[in-house]
């Protein structure tokens, strides 16, 4: 977990009450909702396909991608959209905060009691004085299920 | 000669950067005339090139620079020292090279007879002999001869006013006189390189154009601004030539994957024993890079399969009849948009008999469903997972890359194969390739809100089934809804429920045939759009798992849409093998229904056969009926289907000659071992009834009747029919 104590800076999101951040040189813009594609038998996580100007990008529901509650009917999503393995990918998440530098403040490992869909993609957790910020792993957090679902397409 | 061509023109291209090269060298050379490191430079450049006019066949060429390379490798190795008439020797040969090369571009030779090379070389000799005494710059047959090679040169022609007798051509610059005059680029200022990502950014951002432009045409479509119409109506011509001079520079000749090919075939041919003249058509046919990538190793594997199991050893082929030494031929050709290669061999070809007893025998076919396969469909098993014949299998094709892998690489780039084959004479696989990848002709979908594409090359046809027709020619069979069109059964696959929704209830039905190789069936949507050119996009890793979209595409409006895999779709519904197996399962569930074609004959007599045994309905003209022997036969699908008069057959007058064409029902008797035409008056209908036969009108020809659509009708004793036609049933 100290082997990324490098990255300092982040852009802050909140999803489902939780404060995240992921580091600034992996995120290429932030969005305002976009009219949005759906992809039947995808993932559930997967919310849709959104055009980036010509550029066809994923967009992946945090909430349903770390297990949480589903967002409420009328509130709208924004796309943080970041650089994962040579792909563009948008992380869908409530609310947008802003860019911190959590320089002095030691990374330490995500507590054990933490959900288990939530530890899976945080690289650690940096306590700052008045929150802790969950820092998340861009890599893991686009990477859903590839298995399609057989259940049924998503909404 | 079009490949040499183009070997020729890379090998100029090549020697004019080297000779540029050569002159910096040589320039400096004089300057430090010991410079080791130039001499090595020098020394390269010039044995490259003699060594690719050596394997040019351009000798004089060849010559003037081995002597050259001669005196460069003992000045380099320090036994000559450089002096000033060795370095006018040098400069002058490499002016006489640059010269020939010159006459190489203009007539592909290098023959021109106003480039003399003997003088040159007639010095460098000179020099060469009288290496020993290195030291005296005056040596005496250096002198005289130094001047004579100068006259060929443009640029010091006029120091030299002593032309000896010598005619006129020398003096005047060797190039453009001789030929006819008219101005071309020299080939080094009519291309440049450029690099290949550099081009896929093009690509892309011509793609980006050509949505903007869609989406601009849709909204000015209905505007009053006349200006603005006008203006985007330039715009729509603009990106479309763009878009195809993009395209264009992406085009490589199919040749480059082909070079490698005649390595392949003597390799191998000398590994099997064979003997294998490999004749290639068509390297100049372009397609895109990104797919010639793609297509390389399906065409290698496909030749060496030809090899392999096709051209059989020189003795076999001579006890056949053939000449010793095989032909593997290779033809590529543009047709409607696409690009076909053809791998065709004059080898043994493929027995369907054995291909079907292989087949049945590894469960990939039931004897039933084979019985029921056209002699196509019998050697497409082939291209089936798992299949090989036993006897094909050895270490240079069986290694695990079997032909369904090959097909799975065409058809991922959009394209298709198929194998044709007489037993004796040869096989040919056809492989079809689109152009270009990246922009492709589609028909848009709707379904539930959403829009969808499929790629044009996957489909076939449109029907639209509403009221009566729906109900009659949709069935269910055990849950699988099938559609009769012109008498085979199409089975439908409803896009709503593929997509995990509901199939909507609806009055009538929209149906696009798709043909994914030798899967067909009916795709049931809710909406017809356009078709329209997309600009095929990728689609995220996390989507991969899902093989019923071959990508995703931008729209007029902006929005996303994804694009169809139909062999995708095929397989995540299990259409295809699996399906037609349970179809044909549950068809022989039902065993107290029977499927009837209901036919005419003898002027409005009704006979039924079932259905089961009919491969196809044909019509043929009149006047193709020829006669063998006592029986009447018509050419057919590359071989004689012998033709049985189902109404003399069953004791009845013969009427099917009223019409310009006769009705015949195609039945396979099995194996692969033939086909018969049954002629009929006409086809009445199809129908599924529980047959309560009778003995009544039970004769030759006839097994009893029953009544069909309250009609007595008479069953076709379909085994003494066939007798008749005398192929084994």
């Amino acid at each position: 977990m100290s082997a990324v104590a490098t990255a300092e800076q982040y852009c802050t999101f909140w999803v489902a009450g939780l404060y995240f951040g992921v580091a600034v040189d992996e995120v290429q813009e932030v969005l305002r909702r976009q009219p949005m594609t759906p992809v039947p038998r995808a993932d559930r996580a997967v919310t849709g396909l959104i055009n980036l100007r010509g550029q066809i990008v994923t967009a992946v529901d945090l909430r349903v991608r770390l297990g949480l509650p589903d967002r409420a009917g009328d509130e709208l999503p924004m796309n943080v959209i970041v650089r994962s393995r040579g792909e563009v990918v948008s992380l869908l998440v409530d609310d947008i905060g802003d860019v911190i530098d959590t320089a002095g403040v030691d990374p330490q490992p995500a507590p054990s009691t933490m959900p288990r869909a939530v530890q899976d993609v945080v690289r650690g957790v940096r306590p700052l004085p008045d929150s802790i910020l969950l820092v998340l792993d861009a890599d893991r957090a686009v990477d859903v299920a590839t298995t399609p679902d057989t259940t049924g397409g998503n909404p | 000669m079009d490949d040499d061509a183009e070997i020729i023109a890379e090998f100029l291209v090549e020697s004019h950067e080297n000779l540029d090269q050569l002159d910096r060298d040589l320039v400096e050379l004089e300057q430090q005339p010991d410079s080791r490191e130039r001499l090595s430079s020098i020394f390269r450049t010039i044995h490259t090139i003699k060594g690719t006019s050596g394997f040019l066949a351009f000798n004089r060429l060849e010559q003037l620079t081995h002597v050259g390379e001669t005196l460069l490798s003992r000045l380099r190795d320090g036994e000559v020292v450089m002096t000033p008439p060795i370095a006018e020797g040098l400069l002058s040969m490499v002016d006489t090279v640059r010269a020939l090369l010159d006459g190489i571009e203009r007539t592909g030779r290098d023959t021109d007879p106003a480039v003399d090379v003997d003088p040159v070389v007639a010095v460098i000799e000179g020099l060469l002999a009288a290496d020993s005494v290195t030291e005296e710059p005056d040596v005496s047959p250096a002198a005289p001869s130094v001047t004579e090679p100068a006259p060929p040169e443009q640029e010091y022609v006029e120091p030299q006013p002593e032309p000896e007798p010598e005619p006129e051509p020398q003096p005047e610059p060797v190039s453009d006189e001789p030929w006819d005059g008219t101005e071309r680029r020299a080939v080094v200022d009519a291309s440049v390189r450029v690099d290949v990502d550099l081009l896929d950014d093009l690509v892309d951002l011509v793609g980006e154009l050509v949505l903007t432009r869609n989406q601009l045409l849709q909204r000015s479509l209905g505007s009053a601004d006349a200006e603005l119409v006008r203006a985007s109506q330039r715009l729509d011509l603009v990106a479309s030539e763009l878009q195809e001079s993009i395209m264009k520079t992406r085009m490589q000749p199919i040749g480059q994957v082909w070079s490698k090919l005649p390595r392949v075939v003597r390799d191998l041919s000398h590994q099997l024993g064979r003997e294998v003249e490999l004749v290639m058509d068509g390297h100049e046919t372009e397609l895109d890079r990104s797919l010639l990538e793609a297509v390389k190793d399906p065409l290698t594997h496909l030749v060496r399969n030809s090899l392999d199991h096709g051209i059989e050893p020189p003795d076999v082929r001579r006890a056949a009849g053939k000449p010793g030494k095989g032909t593997l031929s290779l033809r590529a050709y543009h047709e409607s948009g696409q690009v076909v290669v053809e791998i065709s061999d004059d080898g043994k070809g493929i027995d369907p008999v054995a291909i079907g007893a292989v087949a049945v025998e590894r469960g990939v076919v039931t004897r039933d469903q084979l019985a029921r396969m056209d002699q196509r469909d019998v050697l497409g098993l082939i291209f089936r997972p798992g299949f090989s014949t036993a006897a094909a299998v050895s270490n240079i094709s069986g290694r695990g890359v079997g032909m369904d892998v090959v097909r799975t690489n065409i058809e991922r780039i959009g394209g298709s194969v198929d194998v044709s084959s007489e037993p004796g004479r040869g096989t040919t696989t056809r492989v079809r390739i689109p152009l270009t990848l990246a922009i492709i002709p589609a028909l848009v979908v709707g379904e539930g809100g959403e829009r969808y594409a499929i790629p044009q090359a996957n489909l076939v046809e449109l029907v639209r089934i509403e009221g009566d027709d729906l109900r009659r020619q949709v069935e269910d069979l055990a849950g699988a809804p099938v559609l009769r069109l012109r008498g085979r059964l199409l089975p439908l696959v409803s896009l709503a429920e593929t997509l995990g929704g509901a199939a909507p209830e609806d009055e009538a039905l929209t149906v696009v045939v798709l043909q994914s190789d030798e899967v067909r069936f009916g795709l049931c949507v809710s909406e017809v759009h356009d078709t329209q050119e997309i600009v095929v996009k990728p689609i995220g890793r996390q989507l991969k798992a899902l093989t019923m979209y071959a990508g995703a595409t931008i729209m007029g409006d902006g929005r996303v849409a994804l694009i169809l895999d139909v062999a995708g779709i095929a397989g995540t519904v299990g259409v295809g093998a699996t399906q037609q197996e349970a179809l044909d399962g549950r068809a022989a569930a039902i065993d107290d229904r029977t499927a009837l074609l209901v036919l005419e004959v003898a002027d409005g007599r009704r006979a039924a056969l079932p259905l089961a045994a009919v491969a196809r309905l044909e019509e043929f003209g009149r006047d193709r009926v020829e006669r063998s022997g006592a029986s009447e036969v018509v050419q057919y699908r590359d071989g004689i289907l012998p033709l049985v008069r189902l109404a003399s057959a069953i004791g009845l007058p013969d009427t099917s000659d009223q019409g310009e064409q006769i009705s015949v029902v195609v039945h396979e008797t099995g194996a692969g071992a033939g086909a018969v035409g049954i002629v009929i008056d006409r086809v009445l209908d199809v129908v599924e009834v529980t047959i309560s036969a009778s003995e009544v009108g039970r004769r030759t020809g006839v097994t009893g009747s029953a009544v069909v659509q309250d009609r007595v009708t008479d069953l076709v004793d379909l085994e003494a029919v066939v007798a008749r036609s005398g192929v084994p049933a």
